[in-house]
């Protein structure tokens, strides 16, 4: 069903707010490698970025670019055998305390402490992210009575004014049902409690409402931006679809082979892209107001072998605007106040 | 859940109806009856019996009759009174025949069953969490092993042992002074000093199956999203195992319980043949090849119920550790 402000929702970002409040998670120059018999993937190569409190970042690129594998760094879930080899997270806590949490020992009790506590993930499937055996009320109050300690009554309590935030408005009945029960909407509005249940100061959402039908997932944006109002987290938003990230960003970064291509602000980055790989998302993207007949351009080329990512710049493959030598080295630029490219060609190509 | 139970109870009476009824009829299906085979027998050893005493004796039995009489009579008798007919070859009452025999069955078959998931399941959760580790591999060859020695060869290996060098007859589920004794303390603490040889005999082969069963289904619930997701919330790693992927895990297990019970009573055939133990098995198949056909019958009855009862615990079991098998929700 896509009404008239679905349509416009498309590709109209809406006004970022200004990237001023503390810094909550830092992460800088992070790689992560997978090395496997056939050869090493850097699933991520080199990525940096912040999150400021209450602000949306949104993490765009195509399948396999190593967005999740970003995100799964941060709490030290990567599967195995993916390892963050080299780079900083820096995490301010509610203290005002930092915690690095490269390095941490994955199974260790500091980054447990911090898991589902202070950076908090939801999942892109609501059902395969839930246990299909346990009950939501099971499910949620177990995270509450481990990070704060709260007995059971007290857990409960909590699991109930969590479970109505999010939308659910007889709390009692959703917590004694099981997954399968429950509809695709529900569900995620339950995963979402559950990550919001102990207060989190960092959301991830990797691809939350891919597996939603187009309706519910306004609703489920619509109902993270006022989650966010309420409780001031910062987000760290993972999609592939950049109709999504208009929606929902303030700032932008763009990843492609691990590396980023791109950081700007939203509107920045869909009014003036510099990066081509950028430009070609953009330009595959359905717009209102384009003539019905006109066919949607795709990417040209295929995305690399992973084992073999191109030297210099990883695009220069599918890249229409490759010219052999300037663009071997292309370094990462701010080519306008928060706007960097890594491109050789920035500001020439369109 | 009541709903369910009551409905899977009614369920059953039909499917008992046609084993029974099936069990009926397959023992009719060999050419000949009792009869013609125990003259056959005498034959052999140089008696002649007369045709008249044949058909004297076939009158007695009412072999002479209709089988749809046969049957009912066959069938009315166990419904009303309990009387499961008389062995032709044992001249006694079937039920006097197999009640100790299906005891001792079935407490050898279910110590067997703890025996081998209380092997198999504590080594398959510890292979599939420390994949490719040293232990992984030295279970996955015992394991191997296991499967492909059969067990009446694994019988007769511990049988030789145990006489040349320990001199001892394993032998039996009782020792020779409690053979046909009546049933006291010390007879039970006998029979249990009988029961562990026969048990692990009869559990390796199963166990070897079930570690490897229940290594893969480990293995596959630990890498699905809910896992990853549940890690992610904060949870530690021995919650992660055991909390979720184990009792997933599980499921396959105890929707096999249903046909572990009479495969175990009869894989164990050969076995208590080997090891000449007084279980249903070998009085089974002694029944079937002398086509004593109220004590087989009586046997595969017995069977046939032995598999209904199982798949109906395991369904239970089921709906009770699995919510989405609920079905009347």
């Amino acid at each position: 069903m896509m009404t008239s402000t679905d349509a416009v929702r498309v590709g109209t970002p809406s006004a970022p707010r200004p990237m001023d409040t503390p810094v909550l998670l830092d992460v800088n120059d992070l790689r992560t490698h997978f090395k496997m018999p056939g050869g090493t993937v850097r699933a991520v190569d080199g990525v940096s970025y912040r999150l400021h409190r209450g602000r949306t970042l949104g993490i765009v690129g195509e399948s396999g670019c190593g967005k999740s594998v970003t995100a799964q760094s941060i709490l030290g879930i990567v599967p195995r055998p993916g390892k963050v080899v080299s780079g900083s997270m820096v995490l301010t806590r509610g203290d005002g305390s930092t915690l690095e949490l490269a390095g941490l020992d994955p199974k260790g009790k500091t980054i447990r402490s911090v898991r589902g506590n202070e950076i908090a993930y939801i999942f892109q499937e609501p059902m395969s992210a839930l246990s299909p055996i346990h009950t939501i009320g099971h499910q949620i109050t177990e995270v509450i009575r481990l990070h704060t300690g709260a007995n059971r009554d007290q857990a409960r309590e909590r699991a109930e004014t969590v479970m109505r935030q999010v939308g659910l408005p007889r709390p009692d009945e959703v917590l004694v049902r099981y997954p399968h029960q429950l509809s695709g909407g529900m569900r995620q509005r339950a995963v979402i409690g559950i990550a919001l249940a102990c207060n989190p100061s960092i959301l991830i959402a990797d691809e939350p409402t891919t597996a939603l039908d187009v309706t519910t997932e306004a609703v489920i944006l619509d109902l993270v931006r006022s989650l966010q109002e309420t409780t001031g987290m910062a987000i760290q938003f993972i999609t592939h679809n950049l109709g999504v990230i208009a929606e929902i960003a303030d700032e932008v970064v763009v990843m492609y082979m691990g590396r980023q291509v791109e950081r700007a602000s939203v509107t920045d980055l869909f009014l003036r892209p510099q990066h081509p790989y950028t430009q070609a998302l953009l330009r595959s993207m359905p717009r209102l107001g384009r003539r019905v007949q006109a066919r949607l351009e795709a990417i040209e080329g295929m995305v690399p072998d992973p084992f073999s990512v191109p030297a210099g710049c990883a695009f220069h493959t599918r890249c229409r605007h490759y010219v052999p030598v300037r663009c071997d080295q292309p370094e990462y630029l701010e080519v306008a106040p928060g706007h960097w490219v890594r491109c050789s060609r920035a500001g020439e190509v369109a | 859940m009541l709903v369910y139970t009551f409905k899977r109870l009614l369920l059953s009476i039909p499917t008992l109806f046609v084993i029974s009824l099936l069990s009926f009829v397959l023992i009719q299906l060999p050419p000949g009856d009792f009869l013609s085979t125990y003259a056959a027998t005498l034959a052999s050893m140089g008696e002649q019996v007369s045709g008249d005493n044949l058909a004297l004796l076939r009158e007695a039995y009412g072999l002479d009759q209709p089988l749809y009489v046969q049957y009912l009579k066959w069938i009315g008798g166990i419904i009303l009174r309990g009387d499961f007919g008389l062995s032709l070859e044992w001249r006694q009452p079937v039920a006097s025949l197999i009640w100790e025999r299906m005891g001792l069955t079935i407490a050898l078959t279910l110590s067997t069953l703890l025996f081998t998931w209380l092997l198999a399941i504590p080594i398959g959760i510890y292979s599939a969490t420390n994949q490719y580790s040293l232990l992984d591999y030295v279970f996955t060859m015992i394991g191997f092993i296991g499967l492909g020695v059969p067990g009446f060869m694994l019988a007769l290996v511990v049988m030789w042992v145990s006489f040349s060098y320990f001199g001892a007859d394993v032998g039996g589920l009782f020792s020779d002074a409690y053979k046909n004794a009546p049933w006291t303390f010390g007879r039970v603490l006998d029979l249990l000093s009988h029961l562990w040889i026969p048990m692990a005999i009869l559990g390796m082969e199963g166990s070897a199956g079930l570690i490897r069963t229940m290594r893969a289904n480990v293995l596959d619930e630990l890498h699905k999203p809910y896992v990853t997701a549940a890690r992610a919330r904060g949870l530690d790693e021995t919650v992660l195992t055991y909390e979720y992927p184990v009792q997933v895990a599980l499921n396959p297990f105890i929707s096999t319980l249903g046909w572990a019970l009479p495969g175990l009573v009869n894989g164990g055939t050969i076995i208590s043949v080997t090891l000449s133990l007084p279980t249903a098995g070998p009085l089974l198949l002694r029944a079937l090849q002398s086509q004593d056909m109220y004590l087989a019958g009586a046997f595969i009855l017995l069977l046939g119920s032995l598999t209904i009862f199982g798949t109906l615990v395991s369904d239970l079991l089921l709906a009770w550790i699995d919510p989405r098998i609920r079905l009347d929700e």
